[in-house]
């Protein structure tokens, strides 16, 4: 589980050009939108795509990302249970 | 409200012609035929080839590209791409609707406005540029400003000519401009509007954003899915009030604002605050209250988000009794940035016909504003239409037309 | 009728134009030249500047800067011309359609791509709601924003008006377009450029400040109506040819070179001639660098040396006009004075 979490702050950094920021930066149970790391709905639609794409997990409703991107551990959890590859 | 254009001497802005081609029909009669009968244009993709298919619907010109060229009398090494060739066939109609002749005598300028200018050519040909020498020809009409160029040179139109590209606002900041050219002085006529094809390259950037319906779009529902995306071109002659003392005078243009949401590159404010200064700032400039508007033609796209803010919005300036408003992108699809001039045209034919264009697919109202639109064609006295485009980048327009 | 200041202008470029007191200019070559890029992140913040590209960046940045030194907060409206808008996220998205078959394609360089980004970003960042627009129209991109400007200013009770003109290299068009040039001998020979200049008008006069006296743009016209269309533009505003200090020009050298020799023509010999392009490259709003020069001139009363052929100094620099044309059509004349 702790690897699937270093993996997913590698691939949040890269994706989403923070560019200022290292894996160790992020801790697992920061909010990632908001007031936390400051991402938006742009980034939400970004990590939608990087759910299909890396882990065949396909969210239809854009609302749905909401519960599941709240945190690095919250992510984690969900694609862990609902992983298709 | 102060208004600080209302003492000085302002020239009246007449529309002597219209064209359109559209989803629901080719020219002016048969878009107006489609309204009246209530019937839309949206359907399945068939000019395009793209992977989405059978994920989306669309508001496609039932014309192929050779169609259009024949149509058009145009030579077979041209290249003209989809954007320009729709805009030709419009702009022509509207030249000949007013019934003007375009030469020396007076400045004749022109102003369109286009989303992602040549994109439906230069999509198919990117990876050919560099080795197939008959492709070549598309380097050049990729750039925004091309289809405009084309379709003036075509006019006979060589004095002031642009383009605008504000995303879905683009064309009712075309018809805007073309406004305060004529108000100001600087010229008597104008020709004003927008063209815009579908692409792979806006289908797919659609289809990103999650705001695609994979049915039929249903504007101001508390179900809408999403939108469909379309096709169209349309244009407006705009002449100065003294230029037409003998002639057929269709509508007026009487208000204009432009203001921008500053909230976000894509989505609206929840409080529809660009949309409510637009409106607002078109009102102020035609001396008009908003209970003198009769129709609202809504943007309507059909996105959770953009029907919530703008319902929002026209709460803000209308109150109760909310006029009665539709969004025409039922019939058409969304046409980016032709949309303010397909629905300027929509608007001038309410006018005309005195007739509420109906929102088809209306059922269920939005729970948090309790809006109804007019969902049947209704036929009342209708002395000002109001018309909302807003686009990415928070850029909202708002164009008033009047029968007087 | 109010008259139209600038009150500031700033611009990036492919020479030091950005950061320098007074410009020193050098030559370019090569195919392609980039901007020089100053620090963006003295300008824009990092969670803002992470998606923005090149144009965007410079666009945002100048205008910042123009505002700045104009003392302004929110101006009064935002315009922008670009001709190629925002090419390098629109090659960007396309690719991607292309490389992954229109599968798992990502939001950002499509939202990124529309032509008015860099009007909207600059509006989001100063969360300023006012007019906003955005000309796309080649050559004539930066004159039809800055004729947008200059109406709002005259004729329409708009105090301050922030406009600009950006464009972008890109990464694969561009190579395309100077492949075409290199095939044809009356191609364009400058490099291809790229750059965002802005400028704050004014109501308002200023100790110093440049006046836009007007502008004129023509789709077409044909080399013959040339100089008799100059002169009536000048004389519109109550000038003749001697008038003129010095004429800024746009030649690239492509054969459509020809039109700067007719127009200078119309000129008697004391004016002095210069010409931009071989600074800053060719791009749709390389004439926005040729506005910021002029300003430049104008302000410090001096002409850079590497722009002057002959020593031929004039004592007093007042009245400039600028022409500037792509491919032998979009014309258009700016005229300017000291005040």
């Amino acid at each position: 589980m702790s690897e699937l979490k270093q993996e997913l702050k590698e691939k949040i950094i890269d994706i989403l050009n923070l560019e200022d920021l290292s894996p160790s930066d992020i801790n697992n149970n920061d909010a990632l939108f908001g007031d936390g790391l400051g991402l938006d709905s742009i980034d939400a639609l970004e990590l939608i795509v990087m759910l299909d794409k890396d882990f065949g997990i396909q969210l239809t409703d854009p609302k749905q990302g909401k519960e599941i991107f709240k945190s690095i551990s919250v992510l984690a959890d969900y694609i862990a249970e609902h992983r298709k590859k | 409200m102060p208004n600080i254009e209302k003492n000085k001497a302002r020239k009246g802005v007449a529309i002597t012609g219209i064209g359109i081609i559209s989803a629901i029909g080719n020219t002016l009669e048969e878009n107006r035929i489609s309204l009246l009968s209530s019937q839309s244009g949206i359907g399945d993709v068939t000019q395009i080839k793209t992977k989405q298919a059978s994920q989306i619907k669309v508001g496609e010109v039932k014309l192929t590209n050779d169609e259009l060229i024949d149509q058009l009398n145009l030579p077979k090494d041209n290249n003209f791409t989809r954007t320009a060739l729709l805009g030709l066939v419009a702009a022509k109609e509207a030249v000949k609707n007013s019934g003007i002749s375009i030469d020396a005598s007076i400045e004749t300028g022109f102003i369109s406005a286009t989303s992602v200018g040549g994109m439906d050519k230069t999509e198919i040909h990117l990876k050919d540029f560099p080795s197939k020498r008959e492709t070549q020809k598309y380097v050049s009409s990729h750039h925004a400003g091309d289809s405009t160029q084309k379709i003036a040179d075509a006019l006979g139109i060589n004095g002031f000519v642009t383009t605008i590209s504000t995303a879905c606002s683009s064309a009712a900041n075309a018809i805007m401009l073309g406004a305060r050219m004529i108000t100001s002085g600087q010229l008597d006529r104008v020709i004003v509007g927008g063209t815009d094809a579908l692409s792979k390259f806006t289908i797919n950037g659609f289809k990103t954003l999650m705001i695609l319906s994979d049915d039929v779009c249903t504007p101001f529902d508390e179900d809408r899915k999403g939108l469909n995306l379309g096709e169209a071109a349309a244009y407006l002659v705009l002449e100065s009030d003294e230029m037409t003392k003998n002639k057929n005078v269709l509508a007026y243009l009487t208000g204009y604002g432009n203001a921008n949401d500053a909230f976000h590159q894509t989505a609206s404010s929840e409080t529809g605050e660009g949309a409510f200064l637009a409106m607002q700032k078109a009102l102020q400039i035609a001396d008009l209250k908003s209970s003198d508007i009769n129709y609202v033609n809504a943007h309507g796209t059909a996105t959770p988000n953009n029907d919530l803010s703008e319902s929002m919005a026209l709460t803000r300036i209308f109150g109760e009794p909310m006029p009665d408003f539709s969004s025409t992108k039922s019939f058409t699809g969304h046409t980016l940035a032709a949309a303010g001039a397909i629905e300027a045209v929509f608007s001038v034919m309410a006018l005309q016909e005195q007739t509420v264009w109906p929102n088809l697919n209306f059922r269920t109202k939005i729970e948090e504003t309790g809006l109804e639109p007019t969902s049947v064609l209704k036929t009342k006295n209708i002395q000002n239409v109001l018309s909302n485009s807003f686009g990415f980048g928070g850029n909202c327009s708002t164009l008033i037309f009047s029968k007087r | 009728m109010n008259s139209c200041y600038i009150h500031s202008a700033v611009s990036i470029s492919a020479q030091n134009s950005f950061e320098l007191e007074f410009l020193e200019l050098f030559e370019i070559s090569g195919k392609n030249v980039e901007a020089i890029a100053p620090n963006y992140k003295e300008y824009i913040s990092p969670m803002v500047l992470r998606r923005m590209a090149t144009g965007v960046k410079m666009g945002v940045a100048a205008a910042s800067k123009a505002l700045q030194n104009a003392n302004i907060d929110k101006p009064n409206a935002i315009l922008t011309g670009t001709g190629m808008g925002c090419i390098e996220d629109t090659e960007k998205f396309l690719n991607s359609i292309i490389a992954n078959d229109e599968e798992f394609l990502t939001p950002t360089s499509f939202i990124q791509s529309t032509h008015n980004t860099v009007g909207a970003q600059i509006a989001l960042g100063l969360q300023c709601k006012a007019y906003n627009n955005t000309y796309v129209h080649g050559a004539l991109s930066f004159e039809s924003a800055l004729l947008d400007g200059l109406l709002m200013v005259q004729n329409e009770e708009t105090k301050n008006v922030l406009v600009g003109g950006v464009d972008e290299l890109g990464t694969e068009f561009v190579d395309y377009v100077r492949m075409l040039e290199d095939q044809n001998p009356n191609g364009i020979k400058v490099p291809i450029g790229e750059g965002a200049s802005f400028f704050v008008l004014s109501s308002e006069k200023k100790h110093n400040v440049v006046e836009l006296l007007g502008i004129k743009t023509s789709s077409k016209l044909s080399i013959h109506s040339l100089q008799n269309e100059l002169i009536a533009f000048l004389s519109h505003h109550h000038l003749k040819p001697d008038s003129i200090d010095v004429l800024i020009l746009g030649n690239n050298g492509d054969s459509f070179d020809d039109y700067y020799d007719e127009a200078s023509k119309a000129f008697p010999q004391e004016t002095i001639n210069l010409s931009y392009k071989q600074f800053c490259g060719e791009f749709y709003t390389a004439s926005a660098f040729g506005l910021f020069l002029g300003c430049e001139i104008l302000k410090s009363q001096q002409i850079p040396e590497t722009l002057l052929q002959h020593k031929a100094q004039k004592t007093s620099l007042k009245t400039i006009l600028l022409y500037n044309q792509f491919k032998g059509r979009d014309h258009s004349f700016i005229l300017l004075r000291q005040c």
